[in-house]
């Protein structure tokens, strides 16, 4: 005696299972396919810089001040400039990031101004970085008149990458164990002292991942440069951090103008003619070898210094 | 005997008042300056809403605002000048448009596959390549939409002008792929496992409990991940200046080219313009414009993020 009669003959419901174990395999191989055509994208834009730039690397490339004639023109000014805004941006970016991240984690209790603030830092991540530009062109430079120069960009450089730098050093401070903090407490040691002697060193690798895929974005931004003038015909170059004679250093570098990597890439790419767009590639290569570096060095380090304290 | 040892308790082991006060005048003074530089972000986006509105503040003084929100012409440099934002702005919708179109299927599918779908060792082996994609220099994706994608398009559409909107749009929507597929993967992974079970038990399949529980349990999440995704897409520079064209155009037509509100602020900021000139000023009141849509989306989407992490 049958109380309930079946939705579904028994072969009904069998080709039914079956159809849907198919469904799945379809929808398994539309995702592969999708993640393909991302990394075929990857592959694509890359090889296409390689395939039109690397004819063009050569050592004369790298030494040469831009120059109207494509085959003549050179990056020299451009990653010199790149190199020390970049300086400037990790020295600023380190600190300022690093502080207020610990504030952040360690000391803040949670109110409103707290919330205040971490609603604020995730705003400031998503505003777009042409605003940036403006920010430095209205403020530093006509309202501060600090000039178009190399530590103008660095700064607003270094403002750009700070949530960046917030967010991973926050992640990586809550990694670090409570124990270590309540052993340095019960040995007397005082907040600072328990921060600045065992947590800041336990957190360093994912403080230090961060930076690098900070800086990795900041040598890759163009448009809030763009706006406070980076040039892209500078024919000499900033003068040296370092000299032979006392005091060794000097600082007149961070007012100098400036190009930098992206600039002069983009500088080629207007340009109508072909032989530039050639020389664009080959500055594309250098600029993209140089993010895809420092992001893989981050991913890697991310991946084995998870946490000194796990296995 | 007890008195002894009080006495060299005193001496040795109780800390000095003067070590005491300094310790705590440093713990004090140290925590201050970490508050500093955690409040120095209120700076920073004090400074960019004063320069902002102080600098669009002379720009509405001449221009009104009706006139800068109806007019269909922008064209500040010329003789007969306009300045109406719409041209300006249909572009930039249009440009996320097609990004989107390409970036919300796409995202969602790739996030349910990598959520639900694949292996773990598939997901730690992708993630990475992601991880790459968005790491790419904007000025080599806008290099890469002008010079490949544009070429690749005008193959299959011949007339497709050689600054589209399309090219752009495309490239976006690869760019915010890796993002907005974590984003949203992250909120189908917070989805409890009871559900799934749940689903499971009552007879579902991977499929079916992907798509009609998963999703729906982590819905705002996803929501959250397309809007913060909309406001990168908005807000990004330098693909559109470099493939998207430099005439302002009030099409929604893709094919066509036409520059957009951040594309024009990177025109004008090329030139040497002077300080108080009609110019300058003009790329303040487009980058107001630019600041308050995406702070809408980013607030919108942040609210989002927030709920479905409450939710469970």
């Amino acid at each position: 005696m049958q109380f309930i009669k079946p939705f579904y003959s028994h072969a009904e419901s069998r080709r039914l299972v079956r159809n849907q174990g198919i469904k799945d395999k379809l929808f398994s191989v539309l995702g592969v396919c999708i993640l393909l055509l991302a990394l075929m994208t990857l592959i694509a834009l890359i090889s296409d810089l390689l395939i039109r730039g690397i004819p063009r690397l050569d050592w004369a490339f790298l030494t040469e001040f831009p120059s109207r004639k494509a085959e003549r023109a050179g990056i020299l000014s451009a990653w010199v400039g790149t190199g020390l805004v970049m300086m400037v941006t990790a020295a600023v970016a380190l600190p300022l990031g690093v502080a207020a991240a610990l504030y952040l984690e360690e000391y803040a209790k949670k109110n409103w101004v707290t919330l205040f603030i971490e609603i604020n830092i995730n705003n400031l991540a998503g505003v777009p970085s042409i605003i940036y530009g403006l920010l430095a062109l209205g403020l530093f430079i006509y309202t501060f008149s600090m000039g178009e120069s190399i530590l103008v960009a660095g700064l607003v450089l270094a403002l750009l990458i700070l949530p960046v730098i917030i967010v991973a050093t926050r992640e990586s401070l809550r990694s670090v164990p409570n124990d270590i903090r309540e052993a340095a407490l019960a040995l007397g040691a005082d907040q600072w002292q328990t921060l600045r002697h065992y947590v800041l060193p336990s957190a360093w690798p994912g403080i230090l991942t961060g930076l690098i895929v900070g800086l990795a974005r900041a040598i890759g931004e163009t448009a809030p440069v763009i706006t406070i003038g980076a040039l892209t015909f500078i024919a000499f170059l900033p003068p040296a951090p370092i000299q032979t004679d006392f005091p060794y250093v000097n600082f007149d570098w961070l007012d100098a103008p400036f190009s930098l990597m992206p600039i002069q890439m983009f500088n080629w790419i207007s340009r109508p003619q072909a032989d530039f767009h050639v020389n664009a590639a080959a500055a594309g290569v250098i600029l993209i070898v140089m993010t895809l570096l420092m992001n893989g060095v981050a991913i890697y380090l991310r991946k084995r210094l998870r946490s000194p304290y796990k296995g | 005997m007890s008195d002894l040892i009080k006495k060299v308790d005193q001496a040795w082991l109780q800390p000095s008042e003067r070590f005491i006060k300094r310790r705590a005048m440093r713990a004090a003074f140290m925590k201050a300056i970490l508050f500093g530089c955690a409040s120095l972000s209120v700076l920073v986006t004090l400074g960019i809403l004063y320069v902002l509105l102080s600098e669009s503040w002379a720009f509405f003084r001449e221009i009104s605002i009706l006139e800068f929100l109806t007019d269909t012409q922008w064209t500040p440099l010329f003789e007969d000048a306009h300045f109406g934002i719409l041209p300006l702005l249909s572009a930039t919708l249009t440009v996320t448009g097609v990004a989107l179109s390409f970036a919300l299927p796409a995202g969602l599918i790739l996030a349910i596959y990598l959520s639900e779908f694949a292996s773990n060792s598939i997901r730690e082996t992708v993630k990475p390549f992601l991880e790459l994609l968005e790491g790419v220099p904007t000025v080599v994706y806008g290099y890469f939409a002008l010079l490949f994608v544009t070429p690749l398009l005008q193959q299959l559409m011949p007339n497709l002008a050689g600054f589209n909107l399309l090219a752009p749009g495309l490239v976006i929507g690869i760019m915010i792929l890796p993002y907005t597929t974590s984003v949203s993967e992250d909120a189908m992974r917070a989805v409890p496992n009871q559900l799934r079970e749940g689903a499971y038990a009552l007879g579902f399949n991977r499929m079916q409990t992907a798509v009609r529980v998963v999703v729906p349990a982590a819905l705002s999440g996803i929501t959250a991940a397309f809007v913060l995704g909309m406001s990168r897409a908005i807000g990004e520079t330098m693909v559109v200046a470099i493939a998207g064209g430099q005439n302002p155009n009030l099409t929604f037509n893709p094919t066509e080219g036409a520059a957009a509100i951040p594309a024009y602020i990177v025109q004008v900021s090329m030139g040497d313009l002077p300080h108080d000139s009609m110019g300058y000023k003009t790329i303040f009141a487009a980058g107001l414009t630019l600041f308050l849509i995406t702070l809408a989306f980013n607030i919108i989407g942040q609210l989002l993020k927030r709920r479905f992490r409450e939710v469970y």
